[in-house]
């Protein structure tokens, strides 16, 4: 006998091996050495996630009960394998460019991204699994307890629900450590389907063995077999036509359809061409699985005592030879078959419950600011890790307070049929493009409500949820309403009934609904991706943006970059569509370009719905993408670039009539400029010339009148010598052809000469100068002529002009950075502030009355001056007087050093 | 009192020249220089004839020319433009505006006393 | 008898599609074969594993037969090609 704590620590054993395996196999994925990883025969191991503790158990049952019966439930699944190139290749085609995460997720997505799709399969499938979850939670019970009551003393008998809790618990441990490692588009689980596929060999490697220990150990090869096979209770192939084709329809059906079956099927494929292999390698698998079948059972049935449940013949067979080996291999292969299921199962189902239930939930909860205040993804992996927890509760309970005693293979019977309903809304789905959104509603609930009234609810058992009154004359007494006799016809085997009414009534509400309703814009979109599939590989445009507003997509990016880099991003972006600051035009174009970068730090599914939410036109809100559907998608992205060129060109209009305003501008000025040169010029002309013609005609003046007159020629003649020498100055100077003459010098000694100069000889006026001499020591390298030539031009402006009564100036100066300050202010009334932007332009003054010789060009020199010397000279307001700031550097800076081009 | 000129001109040299030459010719010449009043000169002086320049400080020689033309006490009253602004654009404009004669400094004295004298006996 | 170069030219693309042809009737053959007991109403047990078996067996063998060329003409979909940012929302 096996002590029971042998078996307990084996089982550990085996359990900690799949750990290792799946952690091994999650590491090696995460470091992107997939590797055998992604082999064909990986993948086609994992969909022996199809044969349960069901098949490992069941099956023998089924066929110690019903004969050659069971093999319908593999023979649908084969068909559907070798017909791959019909159907699976394309379901996979589209769950890939689809990015599909559950068969909910497919058909939400396929019926215009329907929340309300996703939310009735989800709860479809939850509750057509939950029974399932627990037929495998009773199988590993059931094969415990085979192993205590043999124990030789009696022993302790373990208590059973305490064994189911401590697997469901185990499980629930391993599918969040596994199955909600990562978030991301492609929500493969390469950890959990390494493990899966151990799990497949180790099931066939145990059915095999026993199977080859019957036939070759206790009866003596195929030939004997056969014959004992004709001895048997089950010699007679009761062939129940009805049965047999439904069963083979329903299997079918429940490989594509079932959660757990789509997850391996397509979410978990690496590559379409894996597939091929599966379409022969996995049928070959369910023939070997079925091979032994018959053989087992009628052994069983001869050797064991009758009343032994036949469901645990693959057990008890061995065990009552004393094959202990043998039962113990038997015992992991029904664990693994159990604990296969569970793992994919849940994470199928809490995939569904956490995208299409919990997250819509909680977006619409936090309101439409959600993806701006909360840690998205950790909120979407909390929700799986609870789903998990809650769907093997479930199923806990199920296990816990169902009747039990039925056979196995009812229970599973029951879960096909329920996920059997998702059938003609996804059939529909990927080859009538006139399927919609409201047909599939129609039809799944219309199916399933049927199926729950003719299969479900009955199936507690007589008197449990329904009375057994209601069972046999309808509710009401109404007669054609009895669950088993729909619409009057009995008779019919209470299975294929409720396969035929529920599909048939679903399949019709369906074909109805979408006959007479009309699909949204959406839905022909995506539609029309999915049905030609294999027409258009590209994928559905994603944004249409519109109605997002670049500052929130700022705030988010910024929640998710990174401050710096966003604003970084954001900056680039608006530049690049020739705009300043860090505000873009939200482009469609943009959408994407950000959604890579965040997809770069939170995974794509988490960046594009958190875009969805502020842009619109995702999964989440399908209201912009509604503009982009069908034909109109890419007239709409036409129109969008003729508008930006559009907007370019008027962009570069703009720039142009800008630039033509300018050009006339200057024409007007040059024009202004020639006028007032000719003016300047031909005043002084004007006295010369008239009074050298008196001075020549007039011989009878007087000495003292001649004197007079030539000194006016003479002074003329130096007003319009200087007025030549500004304007050449001043050309050269705004032309930057000046040459410089760099030195050291200090700014006290330049202020210095600047006074001499203007206080020398007749220009002395009574202008008081207040300077803080110690202010001015400073050292600085600059032309020091040109630099005098400025202050001397500012000190005789205010000599000039200053119309104070005692007219003061004062002279401060200031080290600031790498320049120095000087500043020179009078007390006189300043300049008004509408002048003080003219002051510095050529021939400005603000009265012909108070020239002093001057043509207005002082300022404009100085100007330019500063600006080859690397500073400028600027006009400070509100100093009481006019005041004037000197900024020059201390060294030249590479635009003064050069001396020209520096300055325009 | 028909020999009487009123110049109108801000240069001071200017003025002095011209006053200078009409002078010894026998006219009378009386000198102004601000824009602004000029008009009210004219009306208190009732010059026989005026000599204006255009570039007058507060108000152009154009603008003071247009009111005297404008009015019927001045309407006839010889004007005589001077300008060192000296582009045909000008010289049309100021014949447009009922210059009587036009002279483009920097100008020969003859001319001046020519125009003058054509204008107005001494 | 000397072996002439095939007259119809695109005899792998011709081949090709047929297997194809092929691939999609294979379902059917095997859901028809399958039925078929149904006509003679069961009979043995053993009679009925022999037939089923086999028909099975024989489905898997056909199927791999055409299963390994039209698998090469399938697209590689691994994860690092065609799976880039372009698709569309999830």
């Amino acid at each position: 006998m096996v002590p029971f704590n042998l078996l307990v620590l084996v089982c550990l054993l085996y359990v900690l091996l799949l750990f290792l395996i799946a952690f091994a196999a999650a590491k090696r994925a995460e470091t992107g050495q997939l590797g055998w990883l992604r082999s064909p025969w990986v993948y086609t191991l994992s969909l022996s996630i199809y044969c349960t503790a069901w098949t490992f158990y069941g099956a023998v049952g089924y066929a110690a009960r019903s004969g050659l019966e069971y093999v319908t439930i593999y023979l649908g699944p084969t068909l559907v394998m070798v017909g791959w190139w019909w159907f699976l290749r394309k379901l996979v085609r589209v769950g890939r460019t689809q990015r599909v995460t559950s068969i909910a997720d497919l058909i939400s997505s396929r019926y215009g991204k329907s929340n309300l799709l996703g939310v009735i399969v989800t709860l479809m499938a939850v509750i057509g699994t939950t029974p399932y979850i627990a037929l495998q939670l009773k199988s590993v019970t059931l094969s415990f307890a085979v192993f205590a009551s043999n124990q030789p003393e009696g022993g302790t008998m373990p208590d059973l629900n305490a064994t189911a809790l401590w697997v469901a618990t185990g499980l629930a441990l391993f599918t969040v450590l596994f199955g909600t490692r990562n978030l991301d588009a492609n929500e493969r689980h390469h950890g959990v389907v390494t493990a899966i596929a151990l799990e497949a060999i180790v099931k066939l490697a145990a059915l095999l063995a026993v199977g080859v220990f019957v036939v070759w150990g206790l009866a003596e090869g195929p030939a004997d077999m056969l014959a004992r096979i004709d001895a048997s209770p089950v010699s007679g192939w009761d062939l129940r036509g009805g049965r047999w084709v439904t069963l083979i329809f329903l299997s079918a059906v429940a490989f594509i359809s079932l959660p757990r079956m789509f997850q391996v099927l397509v979410v978990e494929n690496s590559d379409e061409r894996h597939l091929a292999t599966a379409s022969w390698a996995f049928p070959l698998y369910l023939f070997l699985i079925s091979l032994f079948v018959v053989p087992i059972a009628v052994t069983g049935l001869a050797v064991l005592p009758a009343g032994t449940n036949p469901d645990l013949f693959v057990l008890t067979l061995p065990l009552s030879q004393g094959a202990e080996g043998l039962a113990m291999l038997a015992f992991l292969g029904g664990f693994s078959s159990a604990t296969s299921m569970v793992i994919v199962a849940a994470i199928a189902l809490s995939t569904m419950v956490s995208n299409h239930i919990v997250m819509p939930v909680w977006l619409s909860l936090r309101g439409s600011r959600a993806s701006m205040s909360g840690d998205v993804r950790g909120v979407v992996l909390q929700a799986r890790r609870l789903s998990i927890g809650a769907i093997l509760l479930l199923g806990y309970l199920y296990f816990r307070f169902s009747g039990g005693g039925e056979a196995l293979a009812a229970i599973g019977l029951i879960s096909f049929a329920g996920v059997a309903q998702v059938l003609p809304a996804l059939v529909g789905g990927l080859f009538w493009r006139g399927a919609t959104r409201n047909g599939a509603a129609a039809g799944l609930l219309l199916g399933f409500a049927v199926w729950a009234y003719t299969m479900f609810i009955p199936s507690f058992g007589e008197s449990a949820l329904m009375s057994a009154e209601l069972l046999t004359e309808g509710p009401f007494a109404i007669g054609w309403l009895r669950p088993h006799a729909l619409f009057g016809i009995g008779g019919l085997d209470p299975l294929v009934h409720a396969v035929f009414w529920s599909m048939t009534l679903n399949t019709i509400a369906f074909v109805t609904g979408s006959l007479l309703s009309f699909p949204g814009p959406m839905e022909r979109l995506q539609g029309a991706q999915f049905v030609n599939v294999f027409d258009h590989t590209g994928a559905a445009r994603g944004w249409s943006g519109g109605a997002a507003e670049a500052e929130d997509l700022l705030v988010m990016s910024q929640r998710i970059l990174g401050s710096k880099e966003a604003q970084a991003l954001f900056q680039a972006e608006a530049r690049s569509q020739g705009r300043g600051g860090y505000l873009p035009d939200v482009t469609p174009d943009f959408i994407e370009r950000l959604e890579r970068e965040l997809t770069g730090s939170v995974g794509a599914a988490t960046a594009h719905a958190m875009l969805g939410q502020i842009v619109g036109g995702s999964s989440v809100s399908v209201q912009d993408l509604m503009a982009v559907a069908d034909e109109t998608a890419q007239m709409l992205e036409y129109s969008n670039r003729l508008e930006a060129k559009s907007r370019e060109l008027a962009r570069t209009a703009r720039q142009l009539r800008d630039a033509n305003e300018k050009l006339t501008e200057l024409s007007v000025q040059k024009d202004a400029f020639l006028s007032q040169i000719s003016h300047e010029l031909r005043t002084p002309m004007t006295s010369i010339r008239a009074f050298s013609e008196i001075l020549l005609q007039d011989g009878a003046m007087s000495a003292a009148k001649q004197k007079d007159y030539a000194g006016i020629i003479h002074d003329e003649t130096i007003r319009l010598t200087r007025l030549l020498d500004d304007l050449l100055d001043l050309s050269v100077l705004e032309a930057g052809q000046v040459q410089l003459n760099i030195q050291s010098a200090n700014l006290r000694d330049i202020l210095d000469r600047a006074l001499v100069a203007t206080q020398s000889g007749e220009r002395a006026t009574g202008l008081r100068i207040f300077r803080d001499v110690a202010s001015e020591d400073i050292e600085l390298q600059t032309d020091t002529d040109r630099l005098c030539q400025v202050f001397i031009n500012l000190i005789s402006n205010a000599q000039k002009y200053c119309d104070a009564a005692s007219p003061e100036l004062r002279i401060r100066a200031r080290s600031s950075g790498d320049h120095l300050e000087v500043d020179l202010s009078d007390n006189g009334c300043g300049i008004p502030e509408k002048s003080q932007d003219m002051i510095f332009e050529k021939f400005s003054r603000l009265s012909d009355e108070a020239r002093a010789g001057g043509a207005g060009l002082g300022l404009a020199i100085c100007r330019e001056i500063m600006l080859n010397l690397g500073g400028r000279v600027e006009y400070l307001p509100g100093q009481g007087g006019a005041a004037f700031r000197v900024i020059v550097p201390f060294a030249p800076g590479p635009a003064a050093a050069q001396g020209p081009s520096g300055a325009s | 009192m028909d020999n009487r000129i009123l110049l109108i001109e801000d240069e001071p040299n200017i003025s002095e020249a011209i006053r200078f030459i009409l002078q010894r010719d026998g006219y009378l010449v009386d000198m102004h220089s601000d824009g602004a009043t000029a008009l009210a000169a004219v009306a208190q002086k009732h010059p026989g004839m005026v000599i204006l320049d255009v570039m007058l400080p507060n108000r152009s020689g154009f603008d003071i020319l247009r009111d005297l033309r404008a009015n019927d006490a001045t309407a006839g009253l010889p004007v005589l433009i001077l300008t060192a602004r000296g582009q045909d654009k000008d010289r049309d404009l100021a014949m447009r505006l009922g210059a009587s004669r036009f002279i483009t400094k920097p100008f020969s004295n003859a001319d001046v006393l020519t125009a003058v004298r054509e204008l107005i006996a001494p | 008898m000397s072996r002439r170069s095939p007259i119809f030219l695109a005899r792998t693309g011709y081949r090709l599609r047929r297997l194809m042809d092929a691939a999609r009737i294979l379902p059917a053959a095997g859901a028809f074969l399958f039925m078929l007991p149904l006509l003679w109403g069961g009979g043995a047990t053993r009679n009925g594993i022999i037939f089923v078996f086999g028909v099975w067996f024989g489905l898997i063998v056909v199927a791999a037969l055409i299963a390994v060329p039209l698998g090469g003409q399938l697209r590689s979909t691994g994860d690092e090609d065609g799976q880039g940012g372009e698709d569309g929302p999830v």
